[in-house]
């Protein structure tokens, strides 16, 4: 009975570390390595899978390789220049990784509440267009994961235009970097608020196809209804967050429950699932992008200054000591030198102490702990991802699926790896 | 109900042990005199006052000082919607306190990253591997005293594990070799 086993791979070592690790006296299980660069798994996420015929019966998690020293880094540099290493934590979603670091040190300064509310309308305006983005990337590759492929094409042709827009407000479509400790790099480029609306308008149009093509489809619910169920209790005790959490049906939504920025006068709901499959979790993200669209509308209504600023409303926080002033003055007066120099050179002088801050990400709960003890640079800066998180839970929830399950599984889980592994 | 108030009540259990409740930037904080007691006031803390949302669980290093060790629970009522924070020092010549994995689940993977960063262990956990470095690794990369750049470390040569069944035969990949041509089979004359 020892032969049952078939290993194609010739020699990962780890692969053979796996089977001995696994090893069944009877001989009967099969061990599967999936991943680390399975399509499915959304970059380098590897499971070792213990299968009896397709059952799983044990599921072991391996992650770290794309780990790349984050939190190590964050000790050794101002705070605004860890900016950019933030774009690259939860990499669909650049925008809104930004605004959440960003809120982080403001909390840690004591400036939240001061921010200008145009800066604040700008910020929810990025935050919503990058949760919509992150969940057009996590419902398409989803849908082409259980072999759907049209959503994918259908939903990447709506990212495309945000990164435009990404493009334009921040110079890059990927690597954005468009917060600043104290208010955001600039603001709206002319054209931008109107081209916003143009997008969402379109992109409700795109969301009801995908939805046409999917919400009834029988492979596609026969794929996803059932499977993966968590329950509210598991999906609590696993710190499950974002819609992973609300597809199971519970209400916690730091936009609503913890409000920042001016969440707080605007109108949404927070979508719930009921039984919490993946099915629901699938629901949950595309009502999720109606809301952002709801959002969008009525930050664009209402931001100050209007569409391209004529009032010249600031959007940064009035303080030299914490946000660079403008390049005319640094050149003609004294005060401002000597504010850039210092900013540039020692970063701002942060108080001693400790915050946490959770920011509701597209992924789930992003927070930043800071522990400062003065000076420009954080004693110690931790990323709670909701990746990482999130994953967590695989090793609970896979055994008992089928084989093919663990695909759409993966799928509704929408995780990245970039910030699962830090 | 506001955090300050759980925060009393939680002071009130367990006294002397839980410093005064202290606020930052509204955030709650209580500082825990005895590692060992982490288990016991986190069931508290879930069970009666509904802090059943673990958000986190980080580490930090004192270096230089004593105790070596911070480890900070992050702490969330779902219901109330209150935030703690739990802080305990723990020596460097213990570098081990209780798990939490028997109150939160979550705490799993919080647990194994702290050990994996930090060289701190969790009595009672029931899975205490390296999580983000691999296995075998010796050096735990978030102290103080490792530098930024790193470290070199043996990496071992095929993965981690015992040799493949053809290992040194002709046509098998020679690991650790300096450059390709070394490794590659194609590369060797067919007695080296």
């Amino acid at each position: 009975m020892a032969d049952a086993r078939d290993i194609n791979v010739p020699d990962t070592g780890a692969q053979a570390a796996a089977v001995e690790e696994l090893q069944d006296v009877q001989g009967e299980k099969m061990v599967l390595n999936m991943g680390p660069s399975h399509p499915s798994t959304h970059g380098v996420l590897r499971i070792v899978l213990e299968l009896d015929g397709e059952i799983i019966t044990r599921a072991v998690p391996d992650i770290g390789y794309l780990h790349r020293g984050d939190e190590k880094i964050a000790e050794n540099m101002t705070y605004t220049q860890f900016i950019p290493y933030t774009d690259r934590l939860d990499y669909l979603a650049p925008l809104a990784n930004n605004v959440a670091y960003a809120l982080a040190v403001e909390k840690l300064l004591g400036i939240q509440d001061q921010l200008p509310p145009r800066c604040q309308y700008i910020r929810v305006l990025c935050c919503e267009l990058a949760r919509i983005s992150s969940h057009l990337l996590g419902v398409g590759c989803f849908a082409m994961d259980v072999g759907a492929l049209t959503v994918f094409l259908l939903t990447f042709t709506e990212r495309e235009k945000i990164y435009n827009l990404a493009e334009a407000i921040s110079g890059a479509r990927f690597t954005t970097s468009y917060t600043r400790i104290g208010g955001v790099s600039r603001d709206t480029p002319p054209g931008w608020c109107a081209a916003v609306r143009q997008f969402v308008n379109e992109v409700v149009v795109n969301i009801a196809e995908v939805e046409t093509l999917l919400t009834r489809n029988k492979i596609w619910v026969d794929r996803t209804k059932d499977v993966g169920v968590i329950s509210k209790a598991d999906a609590v005790d696993y710190g499950l967050s974002g819609p992973n959490l609300r597809g199971s049906g519970v209400n916690y939504d730091l936009r609503k429950d913890q409000p920042y920025l001016c969440y707080r006068d605007l109108q949404f709901d927070v979508p719930l699932g009921e039984v919490g499959d993946c099915y629901d979790r699938y629901l949950v993200r595309m009502e999720e992008m109606r809301q952002s669209v709801r959002i969008i509308h009525q930050c664009l209504d209402k931001i100050p200054g209007g569409f391209d600023n004529r009032s010249k409303e600031p959007v940064n926080v009035a303080d030299g000591k914490i946000v660079l002033p403008p390049k005319d003055k640094v050149l003609s007066s004294m005060e401002e030198l000597i504010h850039q120099f210092m900013l540039v050179t020692q970063g701002m002088n942060v108080p001693p102490g400790e915050i946490y801050f959770g920011h509701e990400n597209p992924k789930g709960e992003l927070g930043f702990y800071i522990h400062s003890r003065g000076g420009g640079t954080p004693y110690r800066l931790k990323i709670r991802s909701p990746s990482f998180v999130n994953l967590s839970i695989l090793s609970h929830l896979l055994p008992g699926h089928m084989m093919s399950d663990t695909t759409a599984i993966l799928g509704s889980f929408d995780f990245v790896m970039g910030e699962c592994d830090r | 109900m506001t955090a300050l108030e759980l925060a009393k009540q939680l002071k009130a259990k367990f006294g002397d042990w839980l410093s005064d409740p202290a606020e930052f930037r509204g955030e709650i904080s209580l500082r825990l005199a005895d590692a060992e007691r982490i288990a016991e006031v986190g069931a508290f803390a879930k069970q009666a006052l509904g802090f059943d949302y673990l958000v986190d669980i980080t580490s930090l290093d004192n270096y230089g000082n004593d105790p070596r060790w911070t480890v900070v629970y992050h702490l969330y009522g779902i219901a109330h919607r209150c935030y703690l924070r739990l802080s305990l020092g723990v020596n460097e010549e213990k570098s081990a306190l209780p798990t939490v994995t028997g109150v939160w689940r979550t705490a799993d993977w919080h647990e194994r990253e702290i050990y994996d960063m930090m060289g701190i262990r969790f009595r009672g956990h029931p899975d205490l591997r390296r999580i983000l470095m691999w296995e075998g690794y010796p050096y735990f990369p978030l102290r103080k005293d490792f530098p930024l750049a790193g470290k070199p470390s043996e990496v071992p040569d095929v993965a981690f594990s015992k040799p493949a069944p053809l290992e040194g035969g002709p046509f098998v990949t020679a690991p650790g070799g300096k450059d390709a041509i070394e490794r590659e089979p194609r590369g060797r004359t067919p007695e080296s």
